[in-house]
């Protein structure tokens, strides 16, 4: 029986249950003996100029080694632009603050102790001198405040399409159109593990030199050029070793300045140097992620058909533009979702604010495409009084097998919405749920029942700058009858070990237990496009099902010299993990013999014909407190499909991660900054991260669309629940209260964001007075 | 300051700063590093042991309070080469992804199973509601933790032995 599609028990967990992982502040190695501990003392305000840095009274402190201010990092190169010809190349975040500090949290000085207590307590005396100057806080302001990089002459950083471009035709023919500006608010990534570093040079570090550093990541073969661009040397000199990563939802992709900073310590005090962050300094200095205002308009015929789509992005891309900056492209791309709207539009500005730069998170602008469109389609059927299901299968592409363009230029592989959708439907008993509903409302009850819907279509696993999606494995068996997979992805918390070990086992015969997987050390596997996107199983499973079956057919050579048999004669036997000669069950040689005279090892790179579209559909169910405007999730019911599973059990792991991540940004967590640009959302205590008590248990619905892209028929799991959840949960929501004529309420959709949107429904605000909390509304009808 | 402690049934002395947490005395001083810090307000619950049978989170607990105690942790629960029932059930439900919470959850969920043997799923979410998970969404930590209670229930002595 093929161990594909069985529920597997991951390899790793006895060791994470135990010991614990090894992170990287858990890592001993001999290299980092007398390891120094560095402390970043972090800019307090959001906008200023440094008038002065005195460090004499934290030099005199206790156990300080040095203490290092922007003015001391002489000899390294300017930094090239983040994403050369995709942004303002005018807008560089250096290492360490120099003139000028733009966000609360940047890094300012660095403080090296002997000991990790005394880093913090001296970098309260260093002694920053600013200069105030007006912070640009909010998004919508940046466009016309002054340049917060006067030398670019503007706070745009990126811009997608040309809104001025619009068709004023668009709409023409619609018998209703609905508008509004909605908010996709600003979260925190928040991984349990925050940022850290460790960093050791060698010895010959004065003749070129050459870097070890261990650093929590996505893929250490990206990380290691950006170290190396921050130091300015050769990526050859550096060595990114991997430690286990806890958690990183998009965040930990390449390598931030702290990281270049400790191993630039390093090299200048000649030891090895450690960061471990604070939550506090996480909450600031790593990447947020979404922060987009979209205005969405959508029109159509009053049967419930949709004619045209328009979808306009403000994205704020944070004091330095990074991969925030370009999630727009990404939202746009995906702009229509499922649908088979005749006509659809997009634009998008990404602009410069005095926050926190804005990074991938988990989605990474798809689950911004995917929150515009299912309100639209919520506003729309609002708007002419239909289902919301209705609508959506009036609307939805009919299923396809062959590749389908959209307007935008993605290539959907493969799907079937209507019948994700109508799964999710009888999973969760609609028609019961909008029974219960009509009941609670006839009554009149305090608390109402809310059945939010979401039908979406994502991209996963999308290409590289050198073309098609590829990803390289190397698969070696051992002749003590063990074998070693080196992959160019990089779990944290995915569970590649067990995986891909079970990939190789179904070709090779050996057992998961006996199959070790290896990531992340550079020197190991010097090439690889690390996990992000949902591109593992896909891209990087299948490279090792390919080395694998590579490696089998160099095997069967090998067994046909040994056996004196023709290599077509020979059968393999799985059982065994051996070949034999085809009627002659006494001539067998196993892959572990196979594997004593010669290396028997092959590295192969697979390579896709493009992304894949995983697809699916959300309900969610709400109770509204219509007194108090609480919101407690009662039911999530998801149909997720990403094709064949290789192991069911981890799949769905992903699922309820990532439906949970999803839940919490529609009803709980936002960053908050103050007018001056403060962040108030600073620790665990302030920001409202999930717990156990606000979720229930998930309902997963099965569905599984093989694609034609790889062999495995697999597509990305890993972010489809945030994609699907986030609207499905804020469309439920507002329909536990649409009664009450509630349109719209932003995200997260708080007890007091509800509370506001049901006063301003029993008491309409004065015409030209919109409530903020509710968005701009304009509906209109036309012939 | 002078503390004596008993940690995983090991007798320990040592001379410590008397602002020294326990999370940190046991990762630098012991080399026990199952325990997490994953937050500076004790909200996450990443540093969760035992003291004395009960869950605590040891970022919030000076060494020097845990002095003449008795502390478990994630290391301590099975028998070296072993897994407890809770670290089973989790394994089993695969209640764990990055592992960051792990070694918390699963202390959290000991002391919470030795309070209440039999929980419901509402009391397992509440009882849980101290240690963050980002990976998971609770899902199979709530799963395994029932599951743990099952199987601890059904005459597993050594559970409620190593559990204390």
């Amino acid at each position: 029986m093929s161990i594909l599609g069985t529920r597997v028990l991951r390899t790793e967990d006895p060791g994470f249950l135990t010991r614990g992982g090894v992170y990287t502040d858990d890592v001993e190695d001999e290299r980092l003996a007398g390891a120094c501990h560095v402390f970043f003392v972090r800019s307090p305000v959001a906008h200023a100029v440094i008038r002065s840095v005195d460090v004499s009274a934290a030099r005199e402190a206790p156990g300080v080694i040095a203490v290092f201010t922007g003015a001391d990092l002489t000899g390294l190169p300017a930094l090239p632009p983040p994403l050369p010809g995709m942004i303002n190349d005018l807008m560089n975040q250096p290492l360490l603050a120099r003139d000028v500090v733009r966000f609360v949290g940047e890094p300012v000085a660095m403080v090296v102790t002997q000991d990790p207590y005394q880093g913090e307590d001296a970098a309260e005396l260093v002694d920053v001198d600013y200069d105030l100057l007006p912070p640009v806080v909010d998004m919508s302001a940046a466009t016309t405040a002054d340049p917060i990089f006067p030398d670019a002459h503007t706070n745009v950083a990126a811009s997608f399409g040309d809104a001025d471009q619009f068709d004023p035709a668009l709409f023409d023919g619609c018998e209703a159109v609905v508008t509004r500006t909605i908010e996709n608010q600003r979260v925190a990534p928040a991984p349990m593990e925050t940022r850290a570093a460790a960093a050791a040079w060698g010895e010959d570090k004065d003749a070129g030199g050459r870097l070890t550093a261990w650093i929590p990541n996505q893929g250490a073969q990206g990380t290691r050029a950006v170290v190396a661009s921050m130091l300015g040397i050769d990526p050859a000199s550096v060595r990114i070793i991997t430690p286990d990563v806890g958690g990183a939802f998009g965040a930990k992709f390449g390598a931030d300045p702290e990281h270049g900073l400790v191993c630039w310590v390093a090299r200048q005090l000649g030891r090895p140097a450690r960061w471990a962050e604070t939550r506090a300094e996480n909450m600031v200095a790593m990447t947020h992620g979404r922060a987009q205002r979209q205005t969405i308009t959508i029109g159509g015929r009053r049967d419930g058909t949709v004619l045209a789509y328009r979808l306009e992005i403000l994205q704020d891309s944070g004091a330095y533009p990074k991969f925030g900056a370009i999630l727009p492209s990404l939202t746009i791309l995906m702009t229509p979702g499922p649908y088979a709207f005749p006509r659809a539009e997009a634009a998008a500005v990404s602009v410069l604010t005095n926050t926190t730069p804005v990074g991938a998170y988990r989605g990474a602008g798809r689950p911004e495409a995917t929150a515009a469109v299912e309100r639209a389609i919520d506003l729309f059927a609002a708007e002419i009084g239909m289902d919301p299901a209705d609508v959506r299968r009036k609307n939805l592409l009919p299923a396809f097998t062959e590749p389908h363009t959209t307007a935008f230029g993605a290539v959907y592989d493969s799907g079937d919405y209507t019948t994700a959708l109508d799964k999710a439907l009888a999973a969760a008993g609609y028609q019961d749920l909008r029974d219960e509903q009509a009941k609670r409302r006839a009554n009149g009850d305090v608390v109402q029942l809310g059945i939010g819907l979401a039908s979406y279509v994502e991209i996963t696993g999308s290409g590289s700058e050198a073309g098609r999606p590829q990803e390289n494995a190397t698969v070696e068996v051992h002749p003590d009858g063990s074998a070693t997979i080196l992959t160019g992805t990089s779990p944290h918390g995915q569970g590649h070990s067990t995986v891909w070990a079970m990939l190789a086992s179904e070709e090779l015969g050996i057992p998961v237990d006996k199959i070790t997987v290896k990531w992340g050390d550079t020197d190991l596997i010097p090439q690889g496009g690390g996990t992000g996107g949902s591109r593992s199983l896909q891209q990087g499973g299948a490279a090792v099902q390919q080395a694998s079956q590579e490696l089998l057919e160099e095997a069967r050579q090998r067994a046909a010299g040994e056996l004196e048999a023709n290599p077509a004669d020979l059968v393999f036997d799985i059982g065994s993990s051996a070949f034999t000669v085809a009627g002659d069950p006494d001539a067998s040689v196993p892959l572990a013999r196979l594997a004593e005279t010669e290396r028997l090892v092959v590295r192969s790179v697979f390579s896709a014909p493009g992304a894949t579209f995983p697809f699916g559909a959300h309900v969610a169910v709400v109770e509204v407190d219509t007194e108090t405007g609480k919101a407690v999730l009662r039911r999530m019911v998801t149909v997720d499909d990403a094709g064949t599973l290789v192991n069911p059990l981890l799949a769905e792991g992903q699922r309820h991660g990532g439906i949970a991540q999803g839940a919490a940004q529609a009803f709980l967590e936002e960053v908050v900054y103050d007018a001056d640009g403060n962040p108030l959302t600073t620790t665990f205590a302030d920001y409202p991260f999930l717990s156990a008590t606000e979720v229930p248990s998930f309902e997963l619905a099965d569905m599984a669309t093989p694609t034609t892209y790889n062999p495995l028929g697999a597509k990305g799991i890993g972010e489809a629940g945030t994609i699907g959840a986030t609207p499905a949960v804020q469309n439920a929501v507002v329909d536990a209260v649409s009664h009450l004529g509630v349109r719209h309420i932003d995200m997260p959709t708080s007890p007091q964001r509800v509370w506001r949107a049901l006063r301003e429904a029993a008491a309409p605000p004065v015409a030209g007075t919109a409530a903020p909390a509710a968005g701009t509304s304009e509906s209109r009808d036309a012939q | 300051m002078k503390v004596r402690l008993t940690v995983n049934g090991q007798d320990r002395s040592d001379d410590v700063e008397p602002r020294l947490l326990l999370v940190h005395y046991l990762r630098q001083h012991l080399g026990l590093r199952a325990a997490n810090v994953g937050c500076d307000t004790t909200s996450c619950g990443a540093c969760t042991v035992l003291l004395n049978g009960k869950s605590v989170k040891s970022c919030t607990v000076l060494t020097v309070q845990a002095s003449g105690q008795e502390v478990t942790t994630a290391e301590g629960l099975a028998p070296e080469g072993d897994l407890h029932p809770v670290q089973r059930a989790f394994r089993a439900e695969h209640g764990l992804q990055c592992g960051f919470c792990t070694p918390g959850m699963v202390m959290a969920a000991t002391g919470l199973l030795a309070e209440n043997p039999h929980p419901t799923e509402e009391e397992v979410r509440a009882g849980l509601e101290g240690n963050f998970c980002r990976c998971t969404g609770y899902h199979n930590i709530v799963r395994a933790v029932l599951t743990a209670a099952g199987t601890m229930s059904t005459g597993a002595t050594t559970s409620t032995k190593s559990a204390q």
